[in-house]
């Protein structure tokens, strides 16, 4: 099948790659990029550990081809906190609660989370759960990573008060 | 046997489904893509239903023609009617204080479309076009008497919802035609209900009911239900007699509710029996009805 060759910004760099008509934003990031903090689940847009930022607002990579995604901005989670650096601060509200045991759905659950707090700053428990139920966690139960994000919430509205 | 040989050639972890991928720059460019490929290409809009069905090999279209590049404006009023382009999405359609004011069924029930990324990428013309009966837009679209703008080889012709959901994933688009806006009486003043029951929070609706009473003609009173036959449901003006009669009357919600849940042939599902749905409908539209006529006394 034919390729298409194609410049694919992401984290704030520029990749050319040559992909075919249907290989999804997933597959281009995962297998030819070799970024592991965007991972294969459910490959129908519903498990949410495939998220990743398309100008600025989380999507599924796996409900997008990689050709619809040139001309955008693309971030991963280590675009989003460089993993060489100090964590950021809902990541370290995530290790403090214990919200992320297996890591698997982590990356999405961050993204998601993080793109809340920049929207809506006032969210209630209820709204963030809201917001996260597009992502699945095997491990926690869920109460560790609402509660991290209410925190992390709080502590950026005191922050800023 | 041959899809083994398919993977040994190609080592990627999706085998691949093998479709043209070609560009609409202009809803003219869908409709003359569309025309060549005579019924064997798929639009792609927001691809949250089609691009999973792809993935996992339920549809296999020669081509996708992507109107994603198509130039698209925001919700707007013209004439008495709120005007959604095709390409908005329910992300806009959930912040848009334009559709709040006009359309607050609308509003409220996109809500509990998909999640958040299926929102952020999921369009109005798509939601409407893939005609799943459980689909939160299709039924306010029906509910608030809304009509659909198609533009085909022949030009634009407006389908009222009512003709537009013809069965399960089927609609009244012709092959060459692709929809390209959503007309919604303005509704501002309106009283309204929506509610859905879900075995798990952002799937598929078992159940939807939608009601929509106009300000003006309490008459206009509209119910329609989701999940409950081959498409969104509109329930007939007869078995709502017992409301318009007595709208305070509590008993009267109860009847009509009875009535419109007994009138209804859903299907046996992994959500639930036809028993549980009728159930269902027979409550939450018990409610919903007390609520809505409850609002519109208030509001006379």
């Amino acid at each position: 099948m034919i390729k298409t060759q194609l410049l694919l910004t992401v984290n704030g760099r520029e990749h050319e790659v040559w992909v075919r008509n249907d290989r999804t934003l997933l597959d281009v990031l995962h297998d030819d990029l070799g970024m592991p903090d965007v991972r294969y689940g459910c490959n129908e847009g519903v498990c949410g550990t495939c998220t990743v930022l398309l100008d600025g607002s989380p999507v599924s990579a796996c409900t997008l081809y990689a050709v619809q995604a040139e001309g955008h901005e693309v971030v991963t989670l280590r675009g989003w906190s460089d993993p060489t650096e100090e964590p950021h601060p809902l990541q370290k509200a995530f290790l403090e609660r214990g919200a992320s045991q297996c890591g698997f759905c982590t990356a999405g659950m961050l993204l998601t989370a993080s793109h809340l707090a920049e929207e809506r700053p006032e969210a209630t428990r209820e709204d963030i759960r809201h917001e996260l139920v597009g992502n699945l966690c095997r491990c926690t139960g869920y109460t560790s990573i609402v509660d991290a994000v209410e925190a992390y919430l709080q502590q950026r509205e005191g922050g800023q008060g | 046997m041959s899809q083994q040989m398919t993977r040994a050639a190609e080592p990627d972890r999706t085998p691949a489904t093998c479709f043209e991928y070609q560009r609409a720059e202009s809803w003219q460019d869908a409709v003359e893509l569309l025309s060549l490929w005579e019924g064997e290409a798929k639009i792609l809009a927001g691809g949250q239903s089609l691009v999973p069905m792809l993935n996992l090999r339920l549809a296999f279209p020669a081509a996708l023609i992507d109107v994603n590049p198509i130039p698209t404006a925001e919700p707007y009023v013209d004439d008495g009617h709120l005007v959604l382009p095709a390409l908005t999405r329910h992300s806009v359609l959930a912040r848009s204080e334009l559709v709040r004011r006009h359309a607050p069924l609308l509003s409220h029930a996109v809500q509990f479309v998909g999640n958040v990324r299926v929102r952020n990428r999921g369009t109005v013309g798509g939601s409407l076009s893939h005609a799943d009966p459980t689909a939160e837009i299709a039924a306010v679209v029906l509910a608030m008497g809304g009509t659909i703008t198609v533009l085909g080889r022949n030009g634009t012709r407006t389908i009222p919802a009512g003709d537009f959901f013809v069965t399960y994933l089927t609609t009244a688009l012709a092959e060459d035609e692709v929809v390209t806006g959503v007309r919604l009486p303005l509704a501002g003043g309106s009283s309204w209900g929506f509610h859905e029951v879900v075995r798990r929070y952002s799937d598929f609706a078992t159940v939807s009911v939608s009601v929509a009473a106009p300000e003006v003609d309490p008459a206009g009173l509209r119910v329609v239900l989701g999940g409950v036959a081959d498409r969104p449901l509109l329930v007939g003006g007869d078995l709502l007699d017992p409301v318009l009669q007595a709208p305070d009357d509590p008993e009267a919600a109860r009847t009509a509710a009875t009535r419109i849940a007994a009138s209804i042939t859903p299907d046996s599902d992994l959500h639930g029996s036809a028993d549980h749905k009728r159930h269902l409908v027979a409550v939450h539209t018990r409610r919903l009805l007390e609520q809505v006529l409850g609002d519109a006394g208030r509001n006379a």
